[in-house]
């Protein structure tokens, strides 16, 4: 029983991997391309909470890296920000299961400001970081995923059960 | 709230501590990162993740290409006929003035060889695809369709029809990533083609501007202004349009004017660029003079290689 579970857990979180990184490189209308929403980082947070033993940090570092290959500037960036993100989501996983729903946001904006900013930080260090304010957009549309995909994901994972 | 799925090991006990998991993936990062910006020493690793991550890519692409097939299938007769009309007049100019361009080229050939001179000029060259995925919403990179595989190399210069678009940056196996002249991060080594002063352009971040700073105020350019690489850096060949003037801002107390260029190559509107092989020197000594070696390179155009001699140093 436990052992099926975690098979499908581990199926269901790494199809929903694959669909955040191609989300990372799918070509968006100019207007929205720089708000894009960091759902593999969601993703990321969402499973560290609800499947832990599955999405580790190894996991955590994994997707980061990938990012990386995909999009990075130089490979380590989004991995090591990643591993930080999920460090922090896995620390205080038991505090932030219980939170309420905005409660839970509030912490998700928190740590999506602290992984643009060491992502931003690691820009300046390896050459003329990018300093216009739209890169900071990501973290609002992420935040304001949060809710959406908490919502859609439990949905599925309570059903399926 | 955010659901626990069943699980039902005990919590405590599983594994290294996080603090330890987190210090060693830590340090490898850091460590990847100081090999990657130094000496590009993960060049290989990172080439065959690439190549394993290309599914993502190829799959993000898929529906663009599929749509520009549908819509190529089932084009009506008579737009087809009218555009290979248009073709076949296009050609025609083209062919014209090829016949011009290739006496050049010999013209120009006799003539190095008289000077000695080290710089080829006839140049090997592939298409390549942009590939509809995005890679950086910041930076002005793009993915083309070909790779290592193809015999691309790092620092290979990237043009259109109309000019130079930037150079290959990161190398996959089946893609790569191309650096656009526009980005804030690239600099071309310029020269005016009506005087030769050299320059250099750099990017602005902005699509559609170059600037150049070290202009100074006395130094002779104009709006409209043709700038071509100088070929300086080793990397673009000399000759090749990259931009044209568009401001020149002269304030007598300064020493440098304020310069801006708009490039020539369509990096918006692009589907389509070529990738080029600059001919190592020693080859150009070595070939004969009048042999015809320029028309055999004509019909290389475009034309995929095998990779062994496409690996040449630029």
């Amino acid at each position: 029983m436990a052992v099926s579970d975690a098979r499908i857990n581990s199926l269901r979180v790494t199809l929903t991997v694959v669909l955040a990184l191609m989300f990372t490189i799918v070509e968006l209308p100019d207007s929205v391309e720089k708000a894009r929403p960091e759902l593999l980082l969601l993703l990321v947070i969402y499973w560290s909470l609800s499947a832990p033993r599955i999405a580790g940090l190894t996991f955590a570092w994994i997707c980061g890296l990938a990012v990386d290959v995909l999009t990075g500037p130089i490979l380590g960036q989004h991995a090591l920000a990643f591993l930080l993100v999920a460090f922090l989501t896995h620390k205080f996983q038991l505090r932030m299961r219980v939170f309420p729903i905005w409660h839970q946001t509030l912490t998700v904006l928190m740590l999506l400001a602290l992984y643009e900013f060491l992502v931003f930080w690691i820009d300046g260090i390896i050459g003329p970081a990018i300093t216009a304010w739209t890169r900071w957009l990501p973290v609002l549309t992420s935040t304001l995923l949060w809710p959406v995909l908490v919502a859609v994901l439990d949905t599925w994972n309570r059903r399926s059960r | 709230m955010v659901t626990l799925s069943a699980d039902t090991r005990p919590i405590i006990g599983r594994g290294p501590p996080l603090g330890a998991r987190f210090f060693f993936l830590a340090v490898i990062s850091i460590a990847a990162m100081v090999l990657d910006q130094r000496g590009n020493y993960l060049d290989t690793a990172r080439m065959w993740m690439g190549a394993a991550l290309h599914p993502l890519n190829a799959i993000v692409d898929a529906p663009h290409s599929a749509w520009n097939w549908l819509t190529g299938s089932f084009a009506d007769r008579a737009r087809l006929r009218e555009e290979n009309a248009e073709l076949s007049e296009a050609l025609r100019v083209a062919r014209i003035k090829l016949l011009e361009y290739e006496s050049l080229v010999e013209e120009n050939r006799r003539l190095r060889e008289l000077r000695n001179a080290s710089q080829g000029i006839g140049e090997r060259t592939l298409i390549a695809e942009i590939m509809n995925v995005s890679v950086d919403a910041f930076r002005h990179r793009l993915r083309i369709n070909k790779g290592a595989s193809d015999g691309v190399f790092e620092g290979q210069p990237v043009i259109d029809a109309f000019g130079i678009v930037g150079q290959v940056m990161r190398l996959d196996l089946f893609s790569s990533q191309v650096i656009l002249i526009t980005d804030a991060e690239h600099a071309t080594p310029v020269q005016v083609n009506r005087n030769g002063i050299r320059s250099i352009a750099m990017g602005t971040g902005k699509l559609g501007s170059l600037s150049l700073p070290f202009m100074t105020s006395e130094s002779d350019i104009r709006v409209g202004d043709l700038l071509v690489s100088s070929g300086l850096d080793g990397i673009f060949p000399a000759g090749y349009p990259v931009a044209t003037i568009t401001k020149v801002e002269r304030n007598p107390t300064d020493t440098f004017a304020t310069v801006e260029a708009k490039p020539l190559a369509l990096l918006d509107r692009d589907r389509e660029v070529l990738l080029l092989w600059p001919e190592v020197p020693e080859r150009t000594a070595d070939s004969p003079v009048g042999e015809g070696v320029s028309s055999q390179r004509t019909e290389d155009l475009g034309q995929n290689q095998g990779t062994s001699d496409a690996e040449q140093p630029n």
